[in-house]
């Protein structure tokens, strides 16, 4: 659905989105690579469990949030891709880090 | 029109006391502000809350005794309005970071048990009894009261279910309809507000921190000042707080509520990065997990209060039908105003406790 207009871009960047490895141009934001690779939803609403998928692309509605390189409920629309970035769908409310906890 | 009771102000405290009235069988008008007004009610924390209440004031400590026990009949009630509230009562922690807070805290409950004779239900814990049941503690807590008859909800469905109870009883909710005048006739009262002139038997000032100003216009000397509380919210998060606490409370739907400030700033309902910094760094302190979370709002409400904290609960003695209930803890309280300060409001025979909240008691 979603295409590059500028045909010059290179599509040299690894992303692992759910798992699966993608090719997708350097300098794109992790929900525009999102609409690229053609996904059908990036997140589940907390609350009722919707699918969404991001909105308004510039930072404010918080519809494109993602589990970026394991941190949860990332604005995906704010995100630049990089090489090796791991990107899952956002399920649910995110848990908190158990790294965090005091031994 | 003609009512037998208008009540001013549409929040937390109007809507309960409406809702109470119309129970009973009164014709009840609701005149509530606009969207800008000061409103409590929108901005508060949501603890159905014992502990700690009237540990210096036996009568506040049995009147929200009163009001806790009659929760879950309140709760039970809403549901015909089919917001879920999110009401629980599994009991409630305050924490102590050392060891000037935990006797303090002790103090201050065994006052509390004995103001209440004995009603107060509580319990201290030391740090390893806690961790047993918040995992998540940090090692900096101390200990922590606790008490079982403690809750909370979410306040603003809560509000929401108020005014939809209430107008299924058939009140009329007028809002954006702020008061101008308030007029004896005849026996009668005539307000005059945004939208109209409407008259009834009775009056009840339920509208907060404007109770001041509209007691003065009835020969009513209300004290009443603002005191700020700013408030974070996190990220939803999955459940890791099965209890509210003082400071740190989970909501149903996951968000965390982070508060607990107190600041003397007039009617700015703004908020502050060093006080956000405060409140911040106190949870993180209880509980480290949250320094990972994000924030994803914050904003500041104004509580009202009176000089000694506790409800003004009066009838004018020069305007007989006119209640002043002014109070914080709305919340806490709904219950009690929308049951027995009803029994009060309408002459019935009512809780004698009630008597206690009068004015009489700031005169020396």
């Amino acid at each position: 659905m979603f295409k590059v207009l500028d045909d010059n871009h290179e599509f040299d960047t690894q992303i692992s989105f759910d798992g699966k490895d993608h090719l997708v141009p350097s300098n794109i934001t992790v929900a525009a690579a999102a609409l690229l690779i053609g996904v059908k939803s990036i997140r589940e609403t907390p609350v009722t469990g919707a699918k969404r998928m991001p909105l308004c692309m510039m930072g404010v509605c918080y519809e494109c949030l993602m589990k970026i390189d394991g941190v949860g409920n990332q604005r995906s629309c704010q995100t630049l891709v990089r090489q090796g970035m791991v990107i899952e769908r956002q399920i649910g409310a995110t848990e908190v880090e158990a790294e965090y906890y005091e031994a | 029109m003609q009512y037998d009771v208008i009540v001013i102000g549409g929040g937390m405290v109007g809507a309960a006391t409406a809702y109470g009235l119309a129970k009973q069988g009164q014709k009840v008008l609701v005149l509530d502000g606009e969207d800008l007004t000061l409103s409590a009610s929108k901005a508060n924390f949501g603890l159905v809350w014992v502990q700690g209440k009237g540990w210096d004031h036996a009568p506040y400590a049995q009147w929200c005794q009163i009001a806790t026990n009659l929760w879950p009949e309140l709760s039970d009630e809403l549901k015909a309005t089919q917001v879920d509230i999110s009401y629980q009562r599994r009991g409630g922690f305050d924490f102590c970071i050392n060891e000037q807070e935990w006797q303090e805290r002790e103090s201050m409950m065994s006052a509390l048990w004995k103001n209440t004779d004995g009603m107060f239900e509580y319990e201290m814990l030391n740090h390893s009894k806690l961790k047993k049941m918040i995992p998540e503690i940090s090692k900096s807590v101390i200990g922590a009261s606790f008490s079982p008859q403690d809750g909370h909800v979410d306040p603003l469905a809560l509000l929401q279910a108020l005014c939809k109870a209430m107008q299924n009883l058939g009140v009329t909710y007028m809002g954006n309809c702020l008061v101008e005048a308030i007029t004896p006739t005849h026996g009668e009262y005539v307000v005059k507000g945004a939208k109209g002139v409407f008259t009834a038997g009775k009056i009840v000032l339920c509208a907060g921190l404007a109770n001041g100003q509209l007691g003065e216009q009835l020969g009513m000397n209300i004290p009443v000042v603002a005191e700020r509380g700013q408030v974070l919210i996190t990220e939803r998060l999955k459940p890791f707080l099965k209890w509210p606490t003082l400071n740190v409370r989970q909501t149903a739907q996951g968000t965390v509520q982070i508060g607990d400030s107190h600041e003397d700033v007039g009617l700015n309902d703004g908020t502050t990065p060093e006080v956000l910094k405060q409140i911040a760094q106190r949870a993180v302190l209880m509980f480290p997990l949250l320094s990972s979370v994000h924030l994803v709002r914050a904003w500041g409400g104004l509580r009202i209060l009176t000089p000694d904290g506790n409800p003004i609960y009066q009838q004018s003695t020069s305007n007989p039908g006119v209640f002043s209930v002014t109070c914080h803890s709305g919340v806490t309280l709904a219950a009690a105003h929308a049951g027995p300060l009803c029994d009060w409001i309408l002459g019935d025979s009512y809780l004698p406790v009630i008597e206690q909240f009068s004015m009489d008691r700031f005169d020396v």
